[in-house]
Order: C-alpha cells, then sequence, then structure tokens
C-alpha cells in the first residue's frame, strides 16, 4: 500500500479511482502517563508519553484506512489528510482519510 | 507569619525553580536543533503540491514526525502577566517555534533514515490536548504534526 499526501503518487500513473477511505481511532491517556505530564508541565518541554501515544494512534488509524482500501481492490491512498479533534476530556480521535486508487 | 511565608514562598520558589530548568532545557533544545538543521540543509523539504519537472522521481511513500509539548510554569505566569496589557507573548512563541523546528526535523529525518531524496507537499498541523481534570479546562500539552510525501530521485 502507498500512501501520500499529494494528489497523485509521483513517478507512478493513476489508473482506477475507488473513492474516499477511512480510518479513525479513539484513545485515552493513561493515568500513569497523565501524572508524568502533570510533572512535566512544571518545568516544560516534550510530553514524550504524549507524542509516543498520539503516533501510535495515528499508525493505527492509518492501517485501519490502508485494510478499507485494500479489501476495494486499491493498491494506493493519494491525498491523505488527517484530522484530530478531542470527544471527550481525556480522550481523543485521530482521524485519517483519503482517496483509494489503483496504480501501476 | 510562618504560615504567610511558606504560602508566599513555595510559588515563588516554584516560579525560579521551573525558570531556571525551563529555560537550561530550552537553551540544549536551541542548540540541537541547530546542529540537525544544518546537518540536513541539503535535504530538499518543499510545500509544493507536485514536485519541481526537474526531479526524476521513482518512489514515494508518506512520513510524518510530531511532537508534543508542555508549556512550563514560569512561562504560564509571564503569559499570565502578559494577558493583562496584551501583546506578544514571547514565551509562547519560543516554544512553538522550537517544536515546529522539532517535527520538521523528526520527518525529514525518518525520510532520510528511510533512503528519500526529498519531501515534498510538506504539512504542518497544530493542535491542543485538552487537560483531563473535571471540567476538561487548561491545556494538558499542545501536538505539532509535519508530515508530507517522501520521493527518491531517480540515479
Amino acid at each position: 500500500m502507498i500512501l501520500s499526501n499529494t494528489e497523485e503518487i509521483p513517478g507512478r500513473t493513476i489508473r482506477e479511482f475507488y473513492g474516499v477511505v477511512t480510518g479513525s481511532t479513539v484513545r485515552a491517556k493513561h493515568i500513569g502517563r497523565d501524572f508524568m505530564a502533570s510533572l512535566k508541565n512544571l518545568v516544560g518541554g516534550e510530553l514524550k508519553g504524549y507524542t509516543e501515544l498520539l503516533n501510535e494512534a495515528r499508525q493505527e488509524a492509518l492501517e485501519r484506512m490502508s485494510e478499507q482500501a485494500r479489501s476495494i481492490g486499491a493498491n494506493a491512498v493519494v491525498n491523505v489528510r488527517f484530522s484530530t479533534s478531542s470527544v471527550a476530556q481525556g480522550a481523543a480521535e485521530l482521524f485519517a482519510y483519503g482517496t483509494a486508487v489503483k496504480v501501476d | 507569619m510562618t504560615g504567610a511565608a511558606i504560602k508566599l514562598g513555595f510559588p515563588l520558589l516554584l516560579l525560579f525553580g521551573t525558570y531556571l530548568i525551563g529555560s537550561a532545557v530550552e537553551k540544549t533544545h536551541y542548540r540541537e536543533i541547530r546542529i540537525r538543521e544544518a546537518r540536513s540543509r541539503r535535504f530538499p523539504t518543499v510545500n509544493f503540491r507536485t514536485p519541481p519537472k526537474s526531479w526524476n522521481i521513482v518512489g514515494a511513500e508518506m512520513v510524518a514526525g510530531n511532537v508534543v509539548i508542555s508549556i512550563d510554569y514560569f512561562k504560564r505566569f509571564l503569559a499570565g502577566l502578559r494577558m493583562l496589557f496584551g501583546g506578544r507573548v514571547a514565551s509562547y512563541e519560543s516554544l512553538l517555534d522550537r517544536a515546529r523546528r522539532e517535527a520538521i526535523l523528526r520527518m525529514k529525518e525518518t525520510a532520510f533514515e528511510r533512503g528519500y531524496n526529498a519531501v515534498i507537499n510538506v504539512r504542518i498541523e497544530t493542535s491542543r490536548l485538552a487537560s483531563s481534570n473535571r471540567k476538561g479546562e487548561g491545556t494538558a500539552g499542545v501536538e505539532i504534526l509535519a508530515f508530507g510525501t517522501a520521493v527518491k530521485f531517480a540515479k
């Protein structure tokens, strides 16, 4: 599965368009990480636990999107976009979407 | 008397302590960013949607880099003072600048490690993580995400 956030895959030609595919995941922070983060909030700087958490969640969303694209016979997703929204306190939805296509 | 001294002394101590640690962390981070930026200066990252015609591209893949940062106690205090008068909140500017450059560097380094020669269509997104306290007020951190399409040139 080739992913790209451009409208076409550089160096490839698009043969067929399938339509929009989506993937999302909702994650909550866990207490241990939250506690470390609140300590880190005093001195500032990077919250490594959260960086990792969001990175993993985004990978998961991309994986689900790729899975959907694969199931309809596509081999690439172009114009991939991300969107993050907090649905409730302490939980965030990471959402990825793009257009499934077939390239050669 | 001692009660008042403790009540006043603790926030002051916290303010001073976080100022020292926060500015030391910022200084080392900026030094590290400058070194890494100098090292990857010849690695083109552009926000064009389509690559320049002169590039002969043979492969592509999406890459991303993210970072979550928090604001230290001292900077929040400074910003609080700033809210009274309005104007530039310089203490937050440097923080966001650091985070954005760090996210871009992470994206570039991922692309470089995987053997790509450039990144096109770079986009940067900023989102706020709500704190998980009862009301969901306040900010637990700010996430910066940089992503783009890494491309490989024909030899």
